[in-house]
């Protein structure tokens, strides 16, 4: 398990191994699992309800394959942790927080001022995502 | 046009501040170059050979006046008083300072402008019909459907980090003015048998080292839908398309590699489970967007004649004017290619004077064509003459739309650092040796196109006559192609030979010309001529 720096959620840390998508399926009692960027998230989703911890690995910032898979996750209804590990930086994080991350353990710890000053940082949202944002269309619309 | 409501400018604004907050954390080193590259591309700043360059995102090429006078203004402010427009129907300014980014996106997002998304591997710009709202054969505007695009694509969270930049057309006229089929997706608006709107997809175009004409994904996508299914097409390619090897990362290469089919089944999965999570915007939306384009105040019975007594004059309509659906009205094309000019510049001084005729006689409005032109939309017949005056005066009466002066070129090597080779002198060079209005009349239409490398930024494989630079051991060499077009006939040039130096190719087109003239038929273009006698006797006369 990675440490998380950053943590949006109330209950308790997860502190089990996260093992990987190809060994899960075998290890019918683990609660935590990685995904790497290669990894197709939809192969989680008959086993959501056991899982507890799903971190979503960025080996370089630049590859974006995991905000997708964070979102497939959380709009096949998984309420677990979902943990952005690796090379998590300040610019990455709200866009990370609204494909449905609520916990970011980065390889080098961030300054706290500046993560809080770039989650802080869009008023408003024009896409909806399962982050519970209005988007600016639908406030339009009332 | 479009205008920002609050939301719309409070998102520009948050983007300014953080902005600045990135450049800070980049001056004060909290941030490595590396780190900060890809948030300043994002934000449409790029280092080339000299210094910065700036692109500033022209949303389907629309601008009102106000934001064309400030274009001008910034190319005085921040730049050395020119302002470079682009194939992408941008403009781009290339001698900017990183201290003063900040206080340039300000100024921007003064007038609703912004230069979000304009570099970086995320969705881009979204280009449309530089005669959108005026044509006399479009089946709707189509740049409502651009808009909404743009705010679904501005900032979308997931979306940011693709395996290449994203490149999106909408056009609704049969006639392709906006390459539509060479982008990552292309939109034509089309009306199914039921008489409705909707969006016909084609996916997987693009130019670059390895061209490909997109193949159609769907047929018709019903208008509630756009979205999701813009939504579902992106995602598929996010997770699928190649990120080992940069040259491969374009959805183009997706498509081909699995298959059109392929491609289109997995859209088509995830665009049934997207259907399920509430991504569309509620139709009102669109609605609301729309209102923003209603048919300017045209006078009706304009009178619909013009005075074509100044020959000047006369010839300038005729090359540079289009009919307008509007009867008494026009639309009017401002050539950004006088002869031996860098194709698409303009100095501070025209961009104002453009802004201020487009605010007395074209409703206030003005377009960028991706061929680096300007167009002011909505012209009275009443109002031309005078309006051509003041343009002739000004440098900007020439008279050459799609002639052969009309060139399009990439910057090469005089400012971009991926070059191989310098395009705006060949340019200028075509253009001089082509300055005889006799013979640019007698070659007719003709899109001649240069790029300085094969990322093929000035479109050469779709120029009837396109222009390749290449790194030959060192020395700038010029690859010929022929047969190329963007528009609804889209079709890629073909190489004719080993390449040329400077002179040479110069040579070479003179020689393609004659080839053309000595074959054509009856009201062939050279395009035409091309392609019905093929390329071996072009090959013939250039090698012999
Ligand atoms: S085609 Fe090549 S040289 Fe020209 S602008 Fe693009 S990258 Fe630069």
């Amino acid at each position: 398990m990675t440490e998380p720096q950053l943590r949006f959620r109330d209950d308790e840390v997860v502190s089990d191994p996260a093992v990987t998508v190809d060994s899960f399926g075998d290890q019918s009692n683990a609660t935590a699992v990685r995904i790497e960027p290669g990894d197709d998230a939809r192969a989680l989703l008959p086993h959501l309800d056991r899982l507890r911890l799903i971190e979503v690995n960025f080996p370089a910032y630049t590859d974006g394959r995991g905000y997708s898979a964070a979102r497939i996750l959380r709009e096949a209804g998984y309420t677990g942790e979902l943990r952005a590990v690796g090379d998590v930086l300040i610019d990455q994080l709200s866009n990370m927080k609204r494909c449905g991350f609520d916990s970011f353990a980065p390889d080098h710890p961030l300054n706290e001022a500046d993560a809080k000053a770039a989650l802080d940082c869009w008023p408003d949202v024009y896409q909806a995502t399962t982050d519970g944002r209005t988007p600016i269309w639908t406030k339009r619309h009332g | 046009m479009y205008k920002y409501d609050t939301y719309d400018q409070a998102m520009v604004d948050a983007r300014v501040a953080e902005f600045r907050d990135q450049v800070r954390r980049r001056l004060d080193g909290s941030l490595t170059e590396e780190q900060f590259r890809p948030l300043r591309l994002m934000n449409g700043l790029y280092l080339q050979l000299h210094a910065y360059m700036l692109r500033v995102a022209v949303p389907y090429g629309t601008l009102s006046s106000a934001q064309m006078r400030m274009l001008g203004d910034i190319a005085d402010k921040y730049d050395r008083g020119y302002g470079h427009f682009t194939t992408r129907q941008n403009i781009q300014y290339n001698w900017i300072k990183l201290e003063d980014a900040g206080d340039l996106l300000a100024d921007l997002a003064s007038v609703e402008m912004h230069a979000i998304q304009t570099s970086g591997n995320c969705i881009r710009n979204i280009s449309s019909d530089q005669y959108a709202g005026a044509a006399a054969e479009e089946l709707v505007d189509p740049r409502p459907y651009a808009e909404l695009l743009r705010q679904w694509s501005s900032f979308h969270p997931e979306f940011m980090y693709l395996p290449r930049k994203f490149k999106i057309a909408v056009i609704a006229s049969e006639t392709d003015r906006a390459a539509m089929k060479l982008h990552d997706i292309g939109i034509k608006l089309v009306k199914n048998d039921a008489g409705e709107i909707g969006a016909q997809f084609y996916v997987g175009g693009g130019m670059g080292r390895t061209p490909m004409i997109a193949p159609m994904i769907r047929e018709f996508v019903p208008l509630d839908q756009l979205i999701t299914y813009a939504e579902a097409c992106l995602r598929v390619y996010n997770r699928y398309g190649r990120r080992d090897n940069k040259y491969k990362a374009r959805i183009k290469i997706l498509v081909h590699e699995i298959g059109a089919d392929e491609y289109a089944r997995q859209a088509e999965e995830e665009f049934a489970h997207l259907l399920g999570q509430g991504v569309e915007p509620p139709i009102a939306e669109l609605e609301r967007i729309k209102t923003y384009f209603q048919d300017p105040p045209f006078e009706a019975g304009a009178p619909d004649t013009l005075d074509r007594s100044d020959p000047d004059f006369a010839l300038w309509v005729d090359r540079n004017c289009v009919t307008h659906k509007q009867p008494g009205y026009i639309s009017a094309t401002i050539s950004l290619k006088p002869v031996g000019g860098i194709p698409g510049d303009a100095s501070a001084d025209q961009i104002r004077l453009m802004a201020d005729l487009a605010r007395d006689y074209s409703f206030d409005e003005c377009r960028v064509t991706h061929a680096q032109n300007i167009v002011l939309p909505h012209v009275r017949k009443a109002d031309l003459y005078v309006l051509w005056q003041k343009l002739d005066a000004a440098g900007l009466g020439a008279a050459n739309l799609d002639r052969i002066g009309d060139i399009i070129a990439c910057p090469g090597l005089d400012y971009c650092s991926l070059a191989n080779a310098r395009s705006i002198p060949i340019a200028q060079k075509i253009s001089e040796r082509f300055a005889a209005q006799e013979k640019q009349d007698a070659i007719g239409e003709m899109k001649l196109k240069i790029s300085g490398c094969i990322n093929a930024c000035g479109h050469h494989h779709a120029g009837h006559i396109g222009i390749l630079g290449v790194d030959k051991k060192g020395v700038e060499n010029y690859q010929l192609l022929l047969g190329g077009s963007e528009g609804e006939d889209t079709s890629l040039g073909k190489i004719t030979g080993p390449g040329f130096d400077e002179e040479g190719i110069v040579d070479a087109v003179e020689k393609a010309a004659d080839v053309y003239l000595a074959n054509k038929q009856g009201e062939e273009r050279f395009l035409d001529t091309y392609r019905r006698i093929g390329i071996d006797p072009f090959k013939e006369a250039i090698y012999d």
